[in-house]
């Protein structure tokens, strides 16, 4: 049920793809699960740490890291202000 | 530092977006996977791109789970008797035009109990904006069913099923004239964003009808037990058109019938703070 991409440009290997860097907030998720449903990437997956009411806050899925295309899906969707997403250049961190 | 320990995410304290929100009572009220906290990070979003300076922007919310929006958002913010936020902001713009007047609170709050406002403060076209959260019931008491509940939903008042039909909001406020008329739900969120802002520049009634997930409510009795099943159920029965028949917009929430979404309306109307004025002049009150 995520978001995925069905075209492919035919300019693909020309086109710059932007890394992102994903922050939580983790005392204020209550694990609804929509920033792990709705990230076109799979980036994120459910934590193993729980926050003081019992919620695991996301983290990024193994062999995810470098995956974010910071499309901020998560950060938008996000009912708590716990997610969000710092944009960088991503031939700086690849 | 290598790239690994750079590329985790990063644990922090603070979202850039606290600037307009009040921090300081996050985590709020709403229920994990409720809409409303994303209702309220469009509205910020909204205002963030507004160009209308933060200090005239002022929110007004009834009573309800939604009714508590307002005193989340870090503006000047009011919370009004249950029923009454349209009745409350428009006299607040006849008063002081010179402010951005937004309404957010809920379906029972704005059209089931307050429901003679709303008709008359579109009809009057009164400059403010009204976003409504329809998630179908009567929320924070207990799940009554509304004038918004779906023909057979099941509510704590309708457990066979609700006997009534709804109101077909968008077809009700271009009836009565709305120069602005949207429904997005709260998976659209920039749509949604992009509709508020919108909503802000255009002088005259606008009205935005969201439709929200209530997993603890609504979706306890209609086999929407989490905020993800409400997402799947608009990611798969959503329909954006533009310029649909708003005679055929009326949510049914059955299988198979869509939820048609989009910005429906969005035309010049004289307000009434333009016919009020055109009034003074007549009467001499004015030069
Ligand atoms: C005059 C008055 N009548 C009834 C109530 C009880 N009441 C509080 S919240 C609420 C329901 C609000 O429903 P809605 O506007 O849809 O908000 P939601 O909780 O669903 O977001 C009611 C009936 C009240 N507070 N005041
Ligand atoms: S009862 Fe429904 S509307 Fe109220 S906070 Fe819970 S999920 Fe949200
Ligand atoms: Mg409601």
């Amino acid at each position: 049920m995520s978001l995925k991409l069905v075209r492919e440009p035919i300019n693909k290997h020309l086109q710059k793809v932007p890394l992102g860097i994903i922050h939580v907030i983790p005392e204020r998720c209550k694990e609804c699960g929509f920033c792990i449903d709705l990230c076109p990437k799979d980036v994120l997956t459910v934590g193993e740490e729980r926050n003081i009411k019992g919620y695991r806050w996301p983290k990024i899925a193994d062999g995810k890291a470098t995956e974010c295309i910071a499309c901020k899906m998560c950060e938008w969707i996000c009912p708590e202000f716990a997610i969000f997403v710092v944009e960088v250049d991503r031939r700086e961190h690849v | 530092m290598s790239q690994k320990q750079i590329l985790k995410e990063k644990i922090v304290e603070e979202s850039p977006r606290d600037d307009l929100i009040r921090r300081e009572r996050f985590p709020h009220i709403w229920c994990p996977g409720c809409g409303l906290g994303t209702v309220l990070k469009c509205y910020v979003e909204a205002i963030a791109a507004s160009n209308i300076p933060i200090d005239k922007h002022v929110i007004v919310s009834g009573i309800g789970c939604t009714g508590r929006i307002a005193g989340y958002v870090r503006l000047d913010s009011y919370h009004v008797t249950h029923g009454r936020p349209i009745a409350f902001a428009e006299g607040m713009k006849i008063v002081r035009p010179d402010l951005e007047v937004t309404v957010i609170s809920g379906d029972g709050d704005l059209v089931t109990i307050g429901g003679n406002h709303f008709i008359h403060a579109v009809r009057r076209n009164v400059d403010i904006n009204v976003f409504l959260v329809n998630n179908f019931i009567y929320g924070m008491t207990g799940n009554q069913m509304g004038s918004t509940t779906p023909l057979g939903a099941k509510s704590s008042t309708s457990p066979y099923g609700c006997p009534e039909f709804p109101f077909n909001l968008p077809l009700l406020a271009a009836a009565l004239g709305a120069p602005f008329v949207a429904r997005w739900t709260t998976l659209h969120v920039r749509q949604l964003a992009d509709a508020m802002k919108r909503a802000l520049q255009v002088k005259g009634f606008a009205f935005i009808e969201i439709i929200s997930p209530c997993p603890v409510g609504f979706g306890s009795y209609n086999d929407l037990r989490e905020g993800r099943d409400f997402i799947k159920l608009f990611l798969e029965n959503c329909i954006v058109d533009h310029s649909a028949d708003l005679n055929k917009v009326g949510i049914t929430l059955r299988p198979g019938e869509p939820i048609i979404l989009g910005n429906f309306v969005d035309r010049e109307v004289p307000t009434y703070h333009e016919l009020e004025l055109e009034v003074f002049r007549k009467a001499g009150w004015l030069k």
